[in-house]
């Protein structure tokens, strides 16, 4: 095997230099082709008088927005508009993916379980999810939920200020009093003491064996601290009530509906997948290692967390990273069921402005930056649970 | 997500396409011996495929009335449905020789988006229909109302105008699709459905009890329905135009499918005479066959039964400012001639 190394040793030989200019030739070949289109697209635009660039984004966005974030009207440009919409799909796209990851987990455990009506439901659900299409399962889902919901009129009441209707879940809104800022402060103490507790624990057990309960010690100090400063501080939390009049409920805080089947849509879809992950790290680990840590006496809790899941995970993560960025991807399936997402919101300056081109640009630029970002946090991710070999 | 897949296709065919945009969409047309339409997903009474598969409605005629004066064969069309945000591009990129799809000719659109728009088929407006058990009688007590709307169209910028103006604030639910608001309408999610007027009758008309659901008299909008055209190709702009003048003139004319061989032949009325192609040579001012209205009307009929046939018969509705001029209406075609 010392040949290749000695001929890229000693420079370029004759099949080396045919294959660097084939290479580049090539990549003359597609940097003209991009440049022609480009060029063509320009001359065909400037053809047909239809505007091009950014410059549209700045212009008033006169949409009107349902469901938003941060505070919109129609007078916003559509730069903002649009990033209303990047907000909407992150958040929805969040919340979906811790969802689906608790989910999927319970899932894929049910799958392995030893209990034969939990596995054989578990496996039901998976192959119904799995094989059909998350548009059928979100409008499936939507009909569902606007069905069982009476109108707001007769709303039905969970307690006061808790109302659930065709319209959506509403909820008292937090409102911060005087004093707030200082809880706040106090809060943030409270989680560091907590924290502190629960690393001195851990070093305890370390030098002397003797194990005290650290994270529910922690848990217990931010708790307590928390609830004296809340009481210190004069109770700083009011709450603004939503009130039912004329149409449907005003004020305190909203989840519609739409929200709420696109959520329950992909997280169901995408639970299926990631429990068929887990299924498969938890098989993937030698049934003799446990069985030894069975042998050993060791609690069946601490088998789980330090002899099977470590080694699960390794199976697990790569695979579910390519199911998080499917699931950003599908949550563009929102505009089916009228929740203002990124592409259903981008849909609209298309058809009020025209300019498809920079809009799709601009889709792919966020879809692309998204699932680059999830790839890298599970690539971190990932590398830390893989075997590390000496 | 499929429809944002059609339309990255599109984009990339109007980025690939050379520039044959001012060629003339006529010999294409004739070369490949049929007229590419766009037209809706389905909106009855205007463009809608009925139990076989067979284009039916205002719009789908227009587009079955130009291919008759320019190929001689009413049949020779095929249709592409498009999505609302797909219609202009579609145009404008070539994917479609015309578009005859409930479109609203707004300057915009006319000047910046790349299409020409041809001669108003259709006088609409935006209105609201609630339930009727809501007990309102007037839009300006539709606040703190959810209204269900689709996306793409100038549905959402009205909406948000006449909520400014009046101020409202009204609560939107945008879908993609016709079908799903009206069916969140009907589900009652929203307390108003609003698009164009007609299509609410249309929707209406469907409902299993049409009478429980409430046309408001508001109109908050102007939407003059056109047939739209790539912008650059005058001749085929032209086409498309006086096929549209020719219908609306024939009806007031009297000139109808059943006697209009009979008119070519016969009639003593010079204008008539032009328009036919019995003197005078009108078609090839355009570039088509003198006997081009002749083809058109034995197709489709004039505007008047075109009219009847989609939209009184079916769905009961009059035609309102859609009437000739001289029967005090809006339609008024430029004299052929």
């Amino acid at each position: 095997m010392s040949s290749p190394s000695r001929t890229a040793k000693s420079g370029l030989s004759i099949r080396n230099l045919g294959s660097i200019l084939s290479q580049g030739a090539v990549s003359v070949a597609v940097i003209a082709v991009a440049y022609v289109l480009f060029a063509n697209t320009q001359e065909n635009l400037a053809i047909r008088g239809i505007e091009s660039g950014f410059a549209f984004l700045q212009h008033e966005a006169g949409l009107p927005i349902g469901d938003s974030l941060i505070d919109y009207d129609p007078t916003r440009g559509y730069g903002y508009a649009f990033l209303v919409g990047i907000l909407n799909t992150l958040f929805v796209s969040t919340l979906a993916i811790i969802f689906a990851t608790i989910l999927g987990i319970f899932v894929g455990v049910a799958r392995v379980s030893n209990n034969w009506l939990l596995a054989k439901v578990a496996a039901i659900y998976v192959e119904t999810l799995r094989n059909l299409p998350l548009l059928l399962t979100l409008f499936f889902v939507y009909t569902v939920v606007l069905a069982s919901l009476p109108h707001p009129r007769d709303a039905i009441a969970l307690m006061e200020g808790v109302y659930i209707s065709k319209r959506g879940f509403y909820l008292p809104r937090p409102l911060a009093e005087d004093g707030f800022a200082l809880f706040m402060v106090a809060t943030g103490i409270a989680f560091i003491l907590g924290l502190v507790f629960w690393r001195w624990a851990k070093s305890y057990k370390i030098r002397t064996g003797i194990s005290v309960p650290g994270f529910w010690g922690g848990l217990a100090i931010f708790a307590a601290l928390t609830g004296l400063a809340f009481m210190a501080c004069g109770q700083p939390l009011g709450s603004e009530l939503p009130i039912y009049k004329g149409f449907n409920f005003r004020g305190g805080l909203a989840m519609k509906p739409e929200f709420a089947s696109l959520l329950i849509g992909l997280v169901l879809y995408t639970a299926a997948y990631i429990g068929e992950n887990v299924r498969s790290g938890i098989q993937s680990v030698e049934a003799g290692q446990i069985e030894a840590a069975n042998a050993l006496g060791v609690s069946s809790g601490i088998v789980t967390r330090l002899v099977l899941l470590p080694q699960a995970l390794r199976v697990t993560i790569p695979a579910t990273t390519n199911d998080y960025a499917s699931l950003v991807k599908n949550s563009s399936l929102a505009v089916a069921i009228g929740y203002p997402d990124m592409v259903s919101i981008g849909g609209t300056i298309i058809g009020q402005n025209g300019q498809a081109i920079e809009i799709i640009a601009m889709w792919m630029a966020v879809y692309l930056t998204i699932n680059l970002i999830i790839s890298l946090g599970m690539n971190m991710l990932n590398a830390r649970v893989q075997l590390v070999e000496r | 997500m499929r429809n944002s897949i059609k339309l990255g296709a599109l984009a990339v065919a109007a980025i690939t396409a050379a520039s044959a945009v001012n060629a003339g969409t006529l010999e294409d047309v004739r070369g490949a011996g049929e007229l590419v339409c766009g037209v809706s997903e389905g909106v009855p009474g205007f463009s809608n495929p009925n139990s076989e598969g067979i284009w039916k409605g205002l719009d789908a005629d227009v587009c079955r009335a130009v291919a008759a004066a320019v190929l001689g064969d009413a049949d020779a069309v095929r249709y592409v449905p498009l999505a609302s945000k797909q219609k202009i591009l579609a145009v404008s990129s070539g994917q479609v020789d015309m578009t005859s799809r409930t479109t609203t000719w707004t300057m915009k659109r006319d000047s910046a988006e790349g299409v020409d728009f041809t001669a108003v088929v259709y006088y609409d407006g935006q209105g609201f229909m609630v339930s009727a058990d809501a007990g309102i009688s007037s839009a300006t007590e539709l606040n703190g109302a959810t209204v269900c709307l689709t996306t793409g169209t100038t549905t959402e910028l009205n909406i948000a105008d006449y909520a400014r103006a009046n101020n409202l604030t009204l609560e939107p639910v945008v879908f993609e699709g016709k079908r799903e608001a009206v069916e969140a309408y009907a589900s009652g999610r929203c307390d108003a459905l609003t698009t164009d007027s007609s299509q609410l009758a249309a929707f209406r008309a469907g409902f299993a009890d049409p009478l429980a659901h409430t046309i408001l008299p508001e109109i908050i909008s102007k939407e003059p329905l056109a047939p739209l055209v790539a912008h650059g190709d005058n001749q085929w702009k032209d086409i498309v135009t006086w096929v549209v003048y020719g219908l609306i003139t024939a009806e007031e004319f009297g000139v109808t499918q059943d006697n209009v061989a009979d008119m070519a032949a016969n009639s003593a009325n010079p204008s008539i005479q032009r328009m036919l192609g019995s003197s005078g040579d009108t078609g090839g001012f355009i570039g088509l066959e003198s006997t081009w209205m002749v083809d058109a009307l034995s197709a489709v009929g004039n505007y008047g039964e075109i009219y009847d046939r989609n939209l009184t018969s079916t769905l009961g509705l009059e035609r309102g400012v859609n009437a000739q001029w001289s029967d005090g209406g809006l339609l008024y075609a430029m004299p052929i001639r």
